[in-house]
């Protein structure tokens, strides 16, 4: 396989366990104001992404750094072309990141409040706005001969694009769902487990419609047989939260995630940027590369780092496995 | 020169953009980089002693590292995407070689970090004792081998090596990656940093520690706070010389590899054999001549050559050796700024550094300091290196300038192009707001636990009867 490819695939890998980690947190953080009637059940909440949700965020520092070295022309030209939407989404990932190291840290319903919103806020925004912008990756912008971005903000708000955002918010609303029935206790887990049925449904039609529309866009064999899959996995993921198998349910958003992210990918290969005005200025996993030198050294780094990785954090997942109530908050 | 006028374009202001979010996430960087060691051989004190002393600390502290940490994780993001949103063109021109550092340091250092943090805070009741101990020095290692490279990409906009530039596409590309990681300007830059971060987080712990001193003569804790305050001062004076000594090689190699950066240091307008140290130069208003200056003949000489005879050149000359070399145009770095923030940056390291020797001398023996002097000097000590830590960073950074890479491109033609400038006005505005609205809580967080003391560290009584699924978490959010 070229390296180019083998790249292409491991961008697209971070990026699925991007959407698949911090997924659920962005839920959770989307679900506080609805699930968390009180201080102590918003706290269960925010403490069963406590322990993980850093690492979550890395996946994407990974994903952004991948994709600058390996496809830098790729990167310069996403970053600069999607500025508002990226700047929004740091905006939100400041916001949130710190509300939830700092809102425990003061006892004042004011103060808590304040950073419950920011947590709201800053989950609710790149959820949505993920799905806006890798929408837009797969139905091409106006790109330059010389692959810059020349279109505007308006250009990005497109209805295909706001539906993409409109998955990507169902999707981990009903993943955050499924991981709070799985990770808590009592009432909540009943709570968490009957709304991610509600949402679950919901979803699954933007979902299906989202992949439909993809595919008229562009398509080959293995995008249908992934959005086929992304779909059934979505839907037996459902079937098995209505019947509290809470395990299998998160298996089932995960994968359907993991499957939705895969189909836009392996409909957007060979392009990683497609040009809606001159053909000439599509990029490509070829014309976006780095050289097979600095390719072929990332390549060994993340043979060698990534099962390391996965393994640690795997871990810290199997040490955080109990679940947590209300019983469990501490005091202060 | 730039351009200062009312005259302000894009280019302006991402320049400027970049120089807030970096000065501003280097604020939480250094007590990271230090803290997360400092608290991790508290940690390992409070193992091998089982003295009660060192878990408290290691728990005071670590809880205000903690809050200092939040900030340097989400500022850092704000770094790497801020190269493909302001700077695009920088990136398509270094990306084959620049990328690779970024995405190393996220997989091999990142993840270690963010993991064993969470598994560290959220671990104390659900981790074996040696195992937790490891999460916090995973975390630390982590911490500091992100440094590395992070300021291996930053060497190469310094001084580029193991590359070439393709001529059918004008971009740079790899040719010897381990030339990029060995380049002589990261590997002494790296130590340099690393124990200018400790300055910061020695000199905290020092501040800390001192005002409980002077709070509780004789509480239960006083014995804590003393050691603190005794164990953060030995690692200023220590890292102060680490700083001193790595800064001097530092500055040799700079004289060879950036003469500019070092002239502009120094506001040396001619070059000069011998060359003597600027302790004070007032420039003309054209910044093209001095007009007045004291001097300590010989010794920039030997700071630059490690020769008093060495020739140092001069910025005039320089200035007009590069024009020849690389077309029409000034190569000049803003001299007041480079000058007096190498002259700050010294300064403020060097004065921590004494105030740790009286703090100390104030404890010999077993005395209890007491003057309010003392006192006043101790809190505005971490002050001091964290703004060093700063106007190093203002100094290098500000000192390559007009380049973004040395020799090879130029800041201005490494902007975005196709970024209005509404749009980078949009972005420096947001974040200037919401950086400065989050120090303001930040600090006055760390001064709230900071005043709070050393915890509480007897055991909850444990309930046999009751059911794990049932007690409460060690800690939680």
């Amino acid at each position: 396989m070229e390296l180019t490819t083998i790249w292409f695939l491991l961008v697209a890998v971070l990026f699925t366990g991007y959407f698949i980690l911090e997924g659920f947190d962005f839920g959770v953080g989307m679900l506080l104001p609805v699930l968390g009637r009180d201080d102590r059940e918003r706290r269960v909440l925010i403490n069963t992404i406590g322990p993980v949700w850093d690492g979550n965020e890395v996946w994407l520092i990974t994903a952004g750094g991948a994709m600058f070295a390996a496809f830098p022309e790729w990167y310069a030209t996403l970053f600069s072309g999607f500025y508002l939407p990226l700047l929004l989404i740091l905006l939100a990932l400041i916001a949130r990141g710190v509300a939830f190291e700092y809102r425990h840290k003061r006892p004042e319903a004011s103060w808590k409040r304040r950073w419950d919103q920011a947590i709201f806020v800053g989950s609710l925004v790149p959820a949505i706005l993920w799905g806006v912008a890798f929408a837009n990756i797969l139905r091409g912008v106006p790109l330059s001969a010389d692959h810059e971005y020349v279109g505007g903000l308006l250009d990005l708000l497109n209805p295909y694009a706001l539906l993409g955002g409109l998955t990507t918010l169902g999707l981990f609303l009903t993943h955050g769902a499924v991981f709070l029935a799985l990770k808590t206790t009592g009432d909540i887990r009943d709570r968490a487990g009957a709304l991610a049925v509600k949402v679950g449904a919901g979803t699954a039609v933007a979902a299906v419609a989202f992949l439909a529309w993809t595919l008229t866009i562009r398509s080959s064999t293995a995008a249908v047989a992934l959005a086929v899959g992304a779909a059934l996995a979505l839907v037996a993921g459902l079937a098995a939260a209505r019947v509290r198998r809470e395990g299998w349910a998160f298996t089932g958003t995960a994968v359907a995630i993991a499957l939705a992210v895969a189909t836009l990918f392996a409909a957007l290969f060979p392009n990683v940027l497609p040009s809606t005005l001159d053909a000439a200025g599509t990029l490509t996993a070829t014309n976006a590369a780095s050289t097979p030198y600095t390719l072929k050294i990332m390549t060994w780094v993340a043979v060698v780092f990534t099962p390391i990785v996965l393994a640690y954090q795997g871990w810290t997942y199997w040490v955080f496995r109990k679940r947590i109530g209300v019983q469990n908050i501490p005091q202060h | 020169m730039h351009s200062w006028g009312f005259q302000v374009d894009a280019l302006d202001v991402a320049r400027w953009q970049f120089g807030v979010t970096t000065v501003y996430h280097f604020l939480f960087v250094p007590l990271t980089i230090g803290l997360s060691i400092l608290v991790a051989i508290l940690q390992t004190l409070w193992h091998r002693t089982g003295q009660e002393r060192y878990l408290k600390l290691t728990k005071f502290y670590g809880k205000l590292f903690l809050i200092n940490f939040a900030m340097g994780v989400v500022t850092g993001i704000v770094q790497e995407f801020q190269f493909g949103m302001n700077w695009s063109d920088y990136s398509r021109f270094v990306g084959d070689i620049f990328g690779a550092p970024l995405a190393i340091e996220a997989l091999v250092a990142f993840f270690l970090e963010s993991t064993f943090i969470g598994l560290w805070i959220f671990g104390w009741d659900r981790l074996p004792k040696r195992l937790h101990l490891a999460a916090i020095w995973a975390a630390a290692i982590g911490t500091n081998l992100s440094a590395y490279f992070i300021l291996a990409a930053n060497s190469f906009m310094q001084h580029p090596v193991g590359y070439r530039v393709n001529p059918s596409t004008g971009r740079a590309e790899l040719t010897d990656f381990f030339a990029v990681l060995t380049n002589k300007v990261a590997l002494i830059t790296f130590p340099h940093t690393l124990s200018g971060a400790f300055l910061v987080a020695g000199s905290l712990i020092v501040a800390v520690g001192l005002w409980h001193v002077f709070r509780n003569r004789d509480s239960a804790d006083t014995d804590a706070y003393r050691f603190a305050t005794k164990f953060g001062s030995w690692v200023v004076l220590i890292s102060s010389a680490l700083v001193l000594f790595t800064g001097d090689i530092q500055g040799k190699i700079m004289t060879d590899v950036q003469p500019m950066k070092m002239a502009a240091a120094e506001a040396l307008y001619t070059t000069e054999s011998p060359a003597s140290f600027s302790v004070l130069t007032v420039g003309s208003l054209d910044g093209s001549r001095e007009v007045f200056a004291i001097k300590i003949p010989y010794l920039l000489s030997f700071l630059g050559t490690g020769d008093p005879n060495g020739t140092v050149h001069g910025i005039n000359d320089l200035q007009t050796q590069y024009a020849a070399q690389y077309g029409a145009g000034s190569y000049t770095p803003i001299i007041p700024v480079t000058y007096w923030s190498f002259r700050f940056m010294i300064g403020l390291g060097l004065a921590a550094a004494a105030i740790a020797l009286i703090v100390l001398w104030s404890q010999r023996k077993g005395r209890t300091p007491r003057s309010r002097w003392l006192l006043r000097a101790g809190l505005v000590m971490p002050l001091l290196p964290l703004l060093a830590n700063s106007f190093g960073w203002i100094f290098t950074e500000m000192g390559r300038q007009p380049w973004i890479v040395f020799g090879e491109m130029l800041t201005r033609n490494g902007v975005s192009r196709t970024v209005s400038l509404a749009e980078v006005l949009t972005s420096f505005t947001a974040f200037t707001l919401i950086y400065a609205t989050l120090a303001v809580i930040e600090f006055k967080l760390l001064v709230r636990y900071a005043k709070a003391g050393v915890p509480d560290v007897t055991p909850a009584p444990v309930d046999d009867d009751t059911d794990d699924a049932e007690r409460p978490l060690a800690f939680a959010y």
